[in-house]
């Protein structure tokens, strides 16, 4: 739970960003890194009890009570067909503000948390297509960090209506 | 001084339309013949205001409309004018149009000019031909008459008699400010008429005394003066005529008739009124009655997103958080330096807990409660209207109108309400020739009543019309290939074939109803509410169609299943028994479906694990329960493992961060903060008979 308070405690001390960069929080899933937005993520919370939806697809856990809302939970590694990994207490979920018709509250669960990022738009280079077996979809840009790269996730489309159905 | 006007446009629509509401619900309970001088005198004051206020805010149209019903509306309160039926229905005509053009004016949007041309001229036809009768019979209608002529052309000049009643002081109105205004206008002589003024010793400082000839020259357009005695021209005698110059007058015999005319009649009017002190004394008084009738009958306007809230209300919920706050510093004082011994404090404390937050939710829901007069009230009218058209005569009784419900369901309600009671009326009651020649009085009665019934709400709609012709319902049914030719069916089951989609038994589609898109719509938008609606129906004698809704779509009682690993909510009033089942009382057909025969009924079993696709504990109908529900009039046994517990569920959304889950109306969130999914018994038949659904509506909401 260190971790996620940890967390918590960097979103909270972003205040400014500097000359045109966008702040981008990086989790980890089955080693690779990805990016979201920081002023997308509403909250960083550990694992809690899911109720499951009847017919929903395979990567949706499910849905939680996030003080009084429901709000659905996918899991990301899943949902990238990568190998499931068990949910234990301190499986972290990050809740992140979804725009679309309305604007709605998703949670999605990874690996662990692991930085935040400046990153100026021009750092961002396109995705590149790897054929069928990866779906590039969902990813904005790639971005390089200092030994690793950073993939920087379409929220808006990765976590709509559509494709949470 | 200029002040952004503006921001009162609002409250002018609101006021409007509640004066709106106030007129037409006056105008249908006027009574053809033998009116209620009270009654023309609210619906008066309502015109009256929506003219003022139109005028302030610059919509001249509109306030010019208001004046020619004003103006009809003042012959009839001065018992100048009968009131039929005729004139009724052109006020109402009128309303409409009124309406319309606030709407219009109010969401800048074109008005329909010849709609409002029309209804005006035929305002403007009904009294000028019936003046001419009038004016034999009964005193001139001077004021009227000079209103009517040459509006808006420019003259000479004018000249003004204004004779303030007593009380126009107390209204806030300056005849000073006017006088000065008119001055500002042209060139103003006035003349002080100082004839009502009392002794010094009988002076009421607050009374106005003083009346004026004024005589204003220049080329001054007529409304340019008649807009300065807008707000007072109800508390005043006015008279407003036009000033001849010299030269052109001494040519024309006929506007030197003219102008010898004004002197007696100014004389006319004021003996009139001497005459006629009642209409002019009840008028402050009626004042005060009648706002609070105008303000109960507003809001009826479904669209608005607010809600007046009785004071009462609001106070009682104040109390109760009173009391939660010293229920709360009682419990942390106990909690702040906890012994054993304290422990029956400590429970008596947390029983009082319970007892403020059941009193504060009940106090909640009172808030958004409404009377159901609210979506009655819209019935007077359309049976009015209906009757009309079609040649019958009805009459229509109201009760239980101050019976609440929640305002959401309010909402939701109207439309179905006003579809079966133009069912009641198109189909249900009879032409008076028919009612004669069955025996029945010649005027159809036709009922709404809406009462408490547990925790619903019940509105049973009744007519003593034909009743339902069932041979007629069946031989649709078979034509359309809905029942079997064979088939044998009960009354009641050939009754409940009119909610099926696509019937109807009307001959002739008419624009009143008989699209057969109309029952099943019905059921289907009271089902979705969480409600029920049946008919009763005995040929020759009439039908009762009725709805049961419950209170409040935010709360409901719900029973805690257990399915697999997983629980979930049944609304209570979805379930009707609960049963141990053995597996030779399983009737099996074609070896797919399973019938439980249920009494006199087979009903056939949804196995729950398998519609939701889950890992079944037990596929053994001994070992689980058998939970027989009812949705859309039918019933079906839902096979789940276990019963867990009854409670009030608060229902939440699911679409707000999800989406629509077939079988699923919502969700809750239980005792111990986790969620729980609430059926929906209609979308669980549905599953079971197409289980396909479940990803149909995954491209539903792609598209």
């Amino acid at each position: 739970m260190t971790e996620i308070q940890q967390a918590n405690d960097a979103l909270e001390s972003i205040t400014s960003v500097d000359d045109g960069a966008e702040q981008y929080l990086s989790f980890l899933l089955a080693d690779e890194e990805y990016g979201v937005e920081i002023l997308r993520v509403q909250e960083i919370k550990g694992w809690d009890q899911v109720t499951h939806i009847p017919n929903s697809p395979h990567f949706l856990c499910g849905v939680l009570n996030l003080r009084g809302t429901i709000v659905p939970i996918v899991d990301l590694r899943l949902r990238f067909d990568m190998p499931a990994r068990e949910y234990t207490p301190t499986t972290v979920v990050v809740v992140l503000k979804v725009e679309g018709v309305t604007e709605r509250t998703v949670g999605i669960v990874v690996d662990g948390v692991s930085d935040a990022h400046n990153v100026k738009p021009e750092e961002i280079k396109p995705t590149h297509d790897f054929g069928g077996s990866v779906s590039t979809e969902f990813i904005k840009g790639l971005v390089s960090l200092d030994e690793n790269m950073m993939m920087i996730l379409n929220v808006d489309r990765l976590l709509s209506v559509e494709a949470l159905g | 001084m200029s002040i952004d006007i503006s921001q009162f446009h609002d409250v002018f629509f609101e006021e409007s339309f509640e004066g709106l509401d106030a007129m037409e619900g006056g105008l249908l309970d006027l009574d053809v013949g033998a009116a209620d001088v009270e009654a023309i005198n609210t619906i008066f004051r309502a015109a009256h205001s929506i003219k003022g206020g139109a005028g302030t805010f610059g919509f001249m149209s509109v306030s010019e409309f208001t004046h020619v019903m004003e103006t009809m509306l003042d012959e009839m309160r001065n018992g100048q004018r009968e009131v039929t039926g005729e004139s009724t229905n052109l006020l109402l005509e009128s309303v409409d149009v009124l309406r319309e053009m606030l709407t219009a004016v109010q969401q800048k949007t074109e008005t329909d000019d010849e709609r409002i041309a029309e209804v005006r001229t035929k305002l403007e036809a009904m009294m000028s031909g019936e003046d001419n009768v009038a004016e034999d019979v009964t005193e001139t209608t001077s004021e009227v008459a000079v209103d009517d002529e040459e509006d808006g052309s420019a003259s000479q000049g004018w000249f003004i008699t204004f004779r303030p009643h007593q009380h126009l002081l107390q209204t806030g109105n300056d005849p000073v400010r006017m006088l000065r205004e008119l001055d500002s206008l042209g060139d103003l002589s006035v003349e002080v008429l100082d004839d009502k003024l009392p002794p010094f010793s009988d002076l009421e400082p607050e009374d106005s005394y003083l009346a004026w000839n004024l005589t204003l020259k220049g080329d001054i357009p007529k409304e340019d003066v008649v807009e300065i005695f807008e707000w007072v021209d109800d508390d005043c005698d006015l008279e407003i005529v036009e000033l001849m110059s010299e030269e052109s007058d001494s040519g024309s015999t006929e506007e030197a008739e003219k102008q010898e005319a004004i002197e007696p009649e100014v004389v006319e009017v004021d003996a009139s009124i001497t005459s006629e002190p009642e209409v002019a004394i009840s008028t402050p008084e009626a004042a005060p009655a009648a706002v609070p009738k105008a303000a109960a009958k507003a809001k009826a306007a479904p669209a608005a997103s607010s809600i007046r809230v009785g004071t009462d209300k609001v106070d009682s919920l104040i109390n109760l958080v009173g009391e939660l706050v010293i229920t709360q510093s009682m419990l942390s004082q106990i909690g702040d330096n906890f012994t054993p011994e304290m422990l029956p404090q400590l429970i008596d404390g947390l029983a009082q807990l319970e007892r403020n937050s059941r009193e504060m939710q009940e106090g909640i829901m009172r808030i958004r409660m409404l009377p159901i007069s609210f979506a009655f009230n819209r019935f007077p009218r359309l049976v009015h209207d209906m009757t009309d058209k079609m040649g019958k005569k009805v009459e229509l009784k109201l009760t239980g109108e101050q019976t609440e419900l929640d305002k959401t369901v309010m909402e939701k309600i109207g439309d179905p309400l006003v579809h079966l009671v133009r069912n009641s009326l198109d189909h249900g009651l009879e032409t008076p020739e028919v009612r004669l020649a069955a025996g029945k009085s010649e005027t159809g009665l036709l009922q709404l009543k809406a009462f408490h019934q547990g925790g619903n709400i019940v509105i049973e709609i009744h007519d003593d019309g034909a009743g339902l012709n069932e041979e007629k319902i069946l031989g649709k049914a078979v034509e359309k290939g809905l029942v079997d030719a064979e088939e044998i069916l009960s009354p009641e089951k050939i009754h409940d074939l009119i909610f099926l989609p696509g019937f109807s038994t009307a001959d002739v589609v008419t624009d009143v109803s008989g699209r057969g898109v109309g029952m099943d719509v019905v059921r289907k938008n009271i089902n979705s509410l969480g409600g029920t609606v049946e008919v009763v129906s005995k040929r020759g004698e009439g039908s009762v169609f009725t709805i049961r809704l419950p209170l409040t779509l935010a709360i409901m009682d719900g029973q805690t299943i257990r399915v697999a690993d997983e629980s979930y909510i049944i609304p209570l009033i979805s379930i009707i028994e609960t049963l141990e089942v053995k597996t030779s009382e399983i009737k099996r057909v074609s070896g797919k479906g399973e019938l439980y025969p249920l009494r006199d009924e087979y009903v056939p079993v949804i196995r729950m694990y398998d519609v939701f696709n889950l890992t079944p504990k037990t596929t053994d109908l001994e070992e689980g329960l058998l939970v027989i529900v009812e949705g859309e009039g039918q019933k079906v046994g839902l096979f789940i493992d276990d019963l867990l517990g009854q409670q009030q569920v608060v229902i939440k959304s699911l679409e707000t961060n999800y989406r629509k889950v077939v079988g699923v109306s919502g969700a809750t969130i239980l005792g111990d903060g986790t969620v729980a999914l609430i059926l929906d018994v209609p979308g669980l038949m549905a599953l079971y008979r197409e289980p396909s659904l479940a990803l149909v509506v995954n491209n539903d909401q792609a598209a």
